[in-house]
């Protein structure tokens, strides 16, 4: 034994910190993470989701019927942003996850406000997502009080005293028991499968850069888009097996429902997982090292779970975070299986989300290619 | 004669590094060429544009008779690269790195050449060894297996031998002999001497340009050097005494004998004069390759603004 040298530790310390500066990406990344995660996630990320997107169905064109409808604008959680005819296409909305809430007043409301005592409105809510209708529906509460406050006056200014003029009825669909795993569940398919597979061939390829086995690779006939493909391959199966084990035990252990959409649910995980693994292969034409691999893809990582609507509700956040969260393909998937398993959506309700999924397997493996060096230059 | 390498005008640069400076280079069909220079002189740079690795920022020629620049792919196909550090998969056996090889070439016979391959190189018994725990020696030696399983028609070696043993550095160019006999055109970069004399010819080059080539003993008698051998004690003061005198140009200790060098006989003769005297004996010597390269390196301007190469 030497003892314990400051002198030592000192000459250790200095040459780490050389290193560390002269690794101008860690050492960007080291600063740039937090406080790019800072700003983006301090201001995407909120916990009272408000101006949801909501339909109505107004089946009588009253003064009561606007009222109410000012009221629940008012109320800042809900936004107006379609006006349907028929149940139908108030359902198809529910079920598409155009809108969070749909909001039915009855072709006799006026005249069941007026008779008094069994006048209704229907919300229905969909309750896939738990945590980003709770606080909205809190604020119905307060909703038969007040909407008709000031529209209640000549012969009917007795309905505004004693008990409220009508009832809210809300009837929550598809997670009936709002039951958080229904909604975590399905989302965890995604985040891990994203998890393994960006970092697996993020680091496939750069590990031959760094052995110097790419130079072997290079002096071959081999052509990129084969030595991609090559790559990727296996991948996809190990994702494949990661889905399946991943959906026997949503199903087995947290009782997760299962829908259907099958045909769907099976299209956007084969794109999913080959867009990942695109991303990762794209990843490793530009990260000079494993770490840098590794930093790039937990880089990716953030945003994935943060802003694709798994940890926090989707609608809740503001414009241009929901615009970044359309890019990110976990979102789109995240719709996918949650659609499936919880709502039983079709291929006419999933296209959208697979066509968004098709779009960015095209536009990242069109990257990979044209940054993937046929050469050492 | 056909010529196997014939390219001209060759530069490289990297940032403001001018690696390589209109290097010419023309190697006759079934002949080894010794490819010689200082470490960063640009000797795998050359290698590397040769076999379609780098994209060379000015020159043209031909490989085998295809456009270095347009037909990179007719080349690749029908050469054998064989990198300066192992760049086999240490991960797979020494079986599986031959059959990906085979595989990625569309070879035919592939299980036949595999096992050829390591039959020829003796490693059938350890075919399922991993490539990783193979020795320096065997390494290399499974390297130039596998760069020459889709029988090319030219090699270019990036420095084979280097940290190899003296026996299998000759086992290696025992090989390399044989597959330039059946009509394979070799060009091979190496620091050894005894290598370079092995060659049939050899093309020089440092910092970036070609500065000499031919056969050895051609560039030997080009460089007209001129070579002192002294012999008596205490060489190691007589050089620091010699060196530095007008007309000497090298002074190398080899054992107990001193090599004195210098273009201008006149001047050396006149350097050595005070010391030919007891314990002292002088007497005229052939120079070696290594006298003349050293001597040529002495002479090549210096392109590095910072001084020594990188």
């Amino acid at each position: 034994m030497n003892g314990f040298s400051l002198e030592r530790v000192h000459a250790v310390l200095v040459k780490e910190f050389r290193q560390l500066v002269r690794d101008r990406l860690t050492f960007a990344i080291m600063l740039l993470i937090p406080i790019i995660q800072l700003t983006l996630f301090g201001y995407a990320i909120n916990f009272q989701p408000r101006h949801l997107p909501t339909a109505v169905l107004a089946q009588e064109n009253s003064r009561f019927a606007r009222a109410i409808v000012a009221a629940l604008k008012n109320s800042s959680y809900f936004d107006f942003t379609r006006q349907v005819r028929t149940p139908a296409e108030l359902n198809a909305l529910v079920r598409r996850g155009e809108v969070q809430f749909a909001v039915t007043i009855p072709g006799d409301f006026t005249r069941r406000v007026a008779r008094g005592g069994d006048a209704q409105i229907l919300v229905e809510v969909d309750a896939s997502d738990p945590s980003a209708t709770g606080p909205a529906l809190a604020a119905l509460e307060a909703l038969p009080e007040q909407a008709l406050a000031h529209d209640l006056d000549g012969g009917l200014a007795a309905r505004g005293q004693g008990a409220p003029p009508f009832q809210v009825v809300v009837h929550n669909r598809f997670n009936p028991e709002e039951i958080t795993a229904y909604n975590i569940v399905p989302g965890l398919l995604g985040v891990i499968l994203s998890l393994t597979l960006v970092m697996m061939t993020a680091l496939s390829v750069t590990r031959e850069t760094e052995r110097g086995t790419m130079e072997t690779l290079l002096a071959t006939p081999l052509e990129p888009i084969e030595v991609m493909v090559g790559k990727l391959a296996p991948y996809v199966l190990v994702g494949l097996v990661q889905t399946a084990v991943i959906l026997v035990t949503a199903r087995v252990l947290f009782g997760v429902p299962m829908m259907g959409g099958w045909i769907g649910l099976s299209l956007g995980t084969a794109l999913f997982i080959v867009g990942s693994l695109a991303l990762g292969f794209l990843i490793s034409t530009a990260a000079r090292s494993q770490l840098q691999a590794m930093q790039m893809s937990v880089f990716y990582m953030l945003p994935s779970i943060l802003l694709s609507g798994f940890a926090f509700p989707f609608s809740g956040m503001p414009a241009w975070a929901r615009a970044i969260g359309e890019a990110i393909p976990v979102t789109h998937f995240l719709r996918l299986v949650r659609g499936a398993m919880l709502k039983g959506q079709t291929l006419g309700d999933q296209w959208r989300e697979l066509l968004a999924l098709f779009a960015f397997v095209c536009v990242v493996t069109a990257l990979a290619m044209a940054r993937y060096r046929r050469t050492l230059d | 004669m056909t010529l196997a390498i014939d390219v001209t005008g060759l530069n490289k640069s990297f940032g403001d590094k001018h690696v390589v400076q209109d290097v010419a280079i023309q190697v006759e069909e079934g002949r080894i060429c010794g490819f010689l220079g200082p470490n960063g002189s640009g000797k795998t740079t050359t290698l590397r544009m040769l076999c379609g690795l780098l994209t060379p920022d000015s020159g043209r020629g031909t490989c085998l008779g295809f456009d270095i620049v347009t037909q990179a792919d007719q080349i690749k196909r029908r050469t054998g690269y064989m990198t300066q550090r192992f760049s086999l998969y240490d991960d797979l056996s020494i079986a599986e790195n031959l059959e990906f090889i085979a595989r990625v070439y569309r070879l035919d016979r592939q299980r036949e050449r595999v096992d050829a391959a390591l039959e020829h190189l003796g490693l059938a018994s350890r075919r399922r060894q991993l490539a990783g725990t193979l020795s320096g020696g065997w390494k290399q030696r499974l390297a130039l297996a596998s760069a020459t399983l889709h029988d090319p028609k030219l090699l270019l070696l990036d420095e084979p031998t280097a940290g190899v043993d003296p026996k299998a550095r000759r086992t290696f160019w025992d090989e390399i002999h044989e597959l330039a006999a059946r009509g394979l055109t070799v060009l091979v970069s190496t620091h050894y001497m005894d290598e370079a004399e092995r060659c049939h010819e050899i093309a020089y080059i440092s910092y970036g340009r070609l500065i000499a080539r031919g056969t050895a003993e051609s560039v030997v008698a080009g460089s007209h050097l001129v070579t002192f051998n002294g012999e008596g004690p205490d060489i190691g003061r007589l050089a620091h005494e010699i060196a530095g005198r007008p007309g000497v140009e090298t002074v190398a200790p080899f054992g107990a004998a001193l090599h004195v060098s210098g273009t201008d006989r006149k001047a050396l003769e006149a350097a050595i004069a005070p010391f030919r005297r007891e314990p002292f004996h002088w007497q005229a010597a052939q120079p070696t390759l290594e006298d003349v390269f050293i001597h040529l390196m002495g002479q090549a301007e210096d392109n590095w603004p910072g001084g020594s190469p990188p």
